[in-house]
């Protein structure tokens, strides 16, 4: 039995050596057709699927990456212009993405093993000057610290931009939080004035996401909120305003690959690649940094990463071996 | 556009048009039915979800005899997608083997030394030593700060799209020059083309496209073709009756009378339109590059996003380099064609020395490496340097800055925002209406009503109010501070070159770079956002101000000083009123770049028109950013119109006093 197991193991591991060279299983690709790998206007997801666009292309397929809106996608999934997204995020896709599930069009492709947060965040000097943090409550005490001339006596707030669809308005609405959101139109400037704050340990508080460069370089906490379940959003009984929803924080929890369902005939091979794909916060992380701080392209970070873990992908990817 | 006051009224009938008019004012603030301060929502038409179907309908299922639209435009895409990649693999990236993982390089590109010789070379032949020191700057510059081979990516799309541009405007000025018919169209057309900013197309050109570089290609061609169709209609014009009769008397066939002799003659005029073709086009470098066309532009998006500033400044310096190489070249190329200048004895033919270079240079850079690519230890950078800048003004100055963003936001910017949002909307009809007829007349005064009532109809009557206020108080900071820089810079002809060099780097870095440290010394927000439009619309303030002044003629200044006039006296009684036509222009050009800018000024967080075409491109809602688009477009007319018929009013008024 045991003589058996390692003969097992060791036919096992001269095939894998075999198979580095590249000599294919007959059938992969099973199409020529290029496999359109959605990119967004963050990193993560840019690495990610610099990634899959790695393998996929080493083991035989056409694939380039497309750039599509977080909340846009949908349609191109459903169209099949899109075929695979490396991230979906439940803290704010999770009802799109059950929705377009349920036309049938698209496949949950099972999560990344990443877990995604945001949330409202602040520099850790602001906890002397706004006592009662990481509380939720003590927001209510000392909106004036957060105020500028502008925005005075409401503290000031900075979401995201108004085209990543989220709902801080009716959140601090149904908290009766004196704050009012400011909407960047692009991320670059929210960063713009974090650093600019953060230089001058000037009080803010702005939505802030993980995995991301910026918790990993700047000091700080998040506030916390009601915990959020998925009744808040539905029952407004729930939570500590008991005639309002949204009433609590963020949802966060899984990140989630997804596709195109007609891709399942095209490639599945290459559907069982991406199933089978798995990442963990602090790998990611850490890979964000060379990205977002040290300046290094995607594509050198996922090659690095992908020659380094061969046998991580080569697992993956065993089908195409 | 042009209208011309040639409908002449009586007095009296003059006067009871304005007795009307300000009836009309009374009776809407103190007795008017509610309808008329806000636009009544049942008849608003859902235009942009209409136009959003028909256009998804157009790109996906339409099919011109029995070929599905999206594979016509697709393969046209990957046509283009052709040219520039065989562009990028020569002078960028190679020739590559395997995929994925497993890639090699098969060929180099052609060496930095190679490109860098060649472009000296032209710039010696066409401009001599002055073009020569320029060009050789410009390509160290890239060299040393690490900037090369991305700069070489964005040089490839940027000459197929100039060629692409200039061919095609240079067809459509031609055939416009030609019949009578077509120009009005083509006029119309580009007036519109030159004002819907370049967002609102790029979802339906993606759609149509595909991402990539050859969507950019698309999306860069529409935006900077309307100058070179311009110029080539006032080219061609310009060409004195005289010498096409000369051709026609010789016995030029029609085709031998365009290509060589009237487009020869016109060159020089023609080379303002190349000027400008290829300044728009680098202009696009970054937006292109949001849409996946790489080089320096994803350079300055990469370096921002991380917040190093100091990196996004050098590589938008890239961009200027580029802008500057390319202009000068064509310039002195343009120059001497119209100077018909030919070899002199003993110059061999341009293609021979430079394929001899070629060889040379490749030979050398094959033996020695870094000829071929600069090695990365050998790179040297600035960015330090601007980032610790940026951040002790941020430590040092912030307060102070704090306090004057606080004083212009409560005290200027947001109660003229509120008076302009709750302006009844038909009291701003009829004022700018009143408005047109006396300027203009009736023709126009019709014009601009139609336009307005397009805003009000698409329900975009309040995010276009907020692009108003926005536009106004960013034009009337560029005028202010431009117009003195610009007077001062005439009556100082030593500065010109300095001066046109700050000017071109103003108008091709890429605005993002800035935004961002202002966006850290006031905030997100619509303070951020002006600051960003003024510096933007400085560079054509200060150059109309420059062209206005000089435009003077010496024998008028020189009667003025024989009277004994003070300096203050002839600038006011004689400088000012003969430049106020070129000046009202120059306010205009400000203005439509001030308007190109507002979707760039919408990254920092506006309410206005601009940040309805982002949300739209973000979350590729095809119709609305159209529709939004076509709304700035209509602002941007209406204020031509007004300040075109302005200016020339103010003509004749000269032209008079002049007489007198």
């Amino acid at each position: 039995m045991n003589l058996n197991l390692n003969y097992c193991a060791s036919l096992v591991a001269a095939s894998v050596l075999f198979t580095a060279t590249p000599s294919y299983a007959g059938n992969v690709p099973e199409s020529d057709d290029t496999i359109k790998i959605m990119t967004g206007d963050w990193t993560s997801i840019g690495l990610q699927g610099e990634m899959m666009q790695l393998i996929l292309q080493t083991v035989g397929y056409n694939a380039e990456l497309v750039v599509a809106d977080d909340s846009g996608r949908y349609p191109g999934f459903e169209n099949g212009d899109l075929h695979i997204s490396m991230e979906t995020w439940q803290t704010t896709q999770l009802q799109n993405l059950e929705k377009s599930v349920a036309t049938g069009k698209v496949l949950d492709m099972g999560e990344t093993g990443l877990a995604g947060v945001e949330d409202w965040w602040y520099p850790s000097y602001m906890k002397d000057r706004c006592p009662g943090l990481p509380n939720w409550e003590a927001l209510k005490g000392c909106a004036e610290v957060f105020a500028t001339a502008d925005t005075a006596p409401k503290g000031r707030y900075i979401g995201g931009p108004v085209s990543w669809g989220d709902h801080d308005e009716r959140m601090v609405a149904a908290l009766d939080l004196p704050f009012e959101v400011i909407h960047p139109g692009t991320d670059a400037a929210m960063f713009a004035e974090m650093k600019s704050a953060y230089e001058r340990e000037a009080p803010i508080v702005m939505w802030v996401w993980q995995p991301h460069w910026l918790t990993s370089v700047y000091d700080g906490e998040y506030v916390q909120f009601p915990k959020f379940e998925v009744d808040c959003f539905d029952d407004a009984a729930w939570g500590p305003n008991s005639a309002d929803t949204y009433d609590c924080g963020k949802p966060y929890g899984w990140i989630k690959k997804m596709a195109w369902a007609g891709g399942e005939d095209v490639w599945p091979c290459a559907y069982e690649i991406v199933r089978n794909y798995n990442m963990d916060n602090d790998t990611l992380a850490a890979l964000l940094k060379k990205v977002d701080l040290e300046g290094m392209s995607s594509t050198d970070v996922a090659t690095e990463w992908l020659m380094a873990n061969d046998d991580k992908w080569k697992e993956w990817a065993s089908c195409a071996m | 556009m042009k209208f011309r006051s040639d409908v002449v009224l009586l007095e009296p009938m003059r006067l009871l048009l304005w007795a009307f008019f300000f009836t009309f004012v009374f009776f809407v603030i103190n007795i008017g039915p509610d309808w008329m301060s806000s636009f009544p929502e049942a008849l608003i038409f859902p235009v942009a979800e209409k136009v959003g179907s028909g256009l998804n309908w157009f790109a996906r299922d339409a099919k011109i005899a029995g070929v599905p639209m999206q594979e016509i435009t697709r393969s046209v895409a990957s046509f283009f997608d052709l040219i520039i990649d065989a562009t990028v693999v020569v002078l960028s990236k190679g020739i590559f083997t395997g995929r994925g993982l497993n890639v090699s390089q098969l060929v180099p590109p052609l060496s930095w030394m190679s490109i860098g010789g060649c472009l000296a070379i032209v710039s010696y032949r066409f401009g001599g030593r002055n073009l020569i020191v320029i060009t050789s700057i410009a390509v160290l510059f890239l060299v040393l700060f690490g900037l090369w081979q991305n700069a070489m990516v964005t040089l490839a799309s940027v000459l197929v799209s100039v060629l692409l541009a200039m061919a095609i405007g240079l067809a459509l000025g031609i055939w416009s020059f030609k019949s009578q018919n077509v120009e009005n169209v083509t006029r119309g057309v580009m007036n519109v083309m030159q004002t819907v900013p370049i967002f609102s197309y790029l979802v339906p050109t993606l759609l149509l496209f595909g991402y990539g570089p050859s969507a950019a290609l698309v999306a860069t061609v529409i935006y900077a073709l309307p100058p070179m169709v311009h110029n080539t209609v006032l080219a061609l014009k310009s060409v004195p009756t005289e010498t096409t009769e000369c051709g026609v008397m010789i016995g030029c066939r029609p085709r031998q009378l365009l290509w060589q002799v009237q487009l020869p003659v016109a060159l020089g005029r023609l080379a303002v339109g190349m000027n400008q073709t290829i300044m728009m086009t680098l202009n696009m470098v970054i937006i292109a590059s949001m849409i996946g066309a790489g080089g320096l532009g994803f350079n300055v998006l990469q370096a921002l996003r991380k917040l190093d500033i100091g990196s996004g400044l050098e590589a938008g310096m890239g961009i200027v380099a580029l802008a500057i190489i390319l202009d000068r070249i064509s310039q002195a190329a343009a120059q001497r064609a119209a100077n018909g200048k030919h070899l002199e004895p003993g110059q061999r033919p341009l293609w021979q020395l430079l394929v001899v270079w070629l060889i040379f240079s490749s030979v050398i850079a094959f033996i020695f490496t870094p000829m071929q690519t600069w090695p990365d230890a050998w790179e040297i950078s600035t960015a330090s340097f601007w980032n610790a800048a940026v951040t002790w003004v941020n430590m040092n100055l912030f307060d102070i800055l704090e306090g004057a963003r606080n004083f212009a936001l409560l005290e200027i910017m947001r109660p003229f925002n509120r008076f302009l949002q709750s302006a009844p909307w038909s009291l701003v009809v009829a004022s700018v209406v009143a408005l047109a007829f006396y300027l203009g007349g009736f023709k126009l005064a019709v014009y601009c009503a139609l336009l307005m009532f397009f805003i009000l109809l698409t329900g975009y009557w309040a995010p276009a109010m907020a692009s108003v206020y926005l536009i106004t108080i960013s034009v009337l900071m560029a005028v202010m501070i431009g117009y003195p820089i610009g007077f001062w810079l005439s009556s100082q002809p030593q500065l010109k070159d300095t001066a046109n060099f700050i000017l071109d780097t103003m108008q091709t870095l890429p605005t993002l770079v800035y935004l961002l440290p202002a966006v850290m010394l006031f905030r997100i927000g619509d303070v951020s956002a002006v600051i960003a439009v003024i510096l933007y619309a400085l560079a054509p303030a200060v150059r109309y101000a420059m062209v206005g002044m000089s435009q003077v003629s010496p024998a008028l200044l020189e009667a003025a000083q024989i009277s004994g006039c003070t300096r203050w006296q002839t600038l006011k009684w004689i400088r000012f009123p003969a430049a106020l036509p070129t000046l009202l222009i120059g306010v205009n050009q400000t203005i439509m770049m001030a308007f190109s800018m507002l979707i760039i000024a919408a990254l920092v967080g506006t309410k206005d028109l601009g940040q309805e075409v982002l949300i739209a491109l973000n979350r590729s809602l095809v119709g609305e950013g159209l529709v939004a688009g076509f709304c700035v477009a209509c602002l941007a007319l209406i204020s031509d119109g007004l300040l075109k018929a302005a200016a020339s009013k103010a003509e004749v008024s000269t032209i008079r006093k002049m007489n007198s």
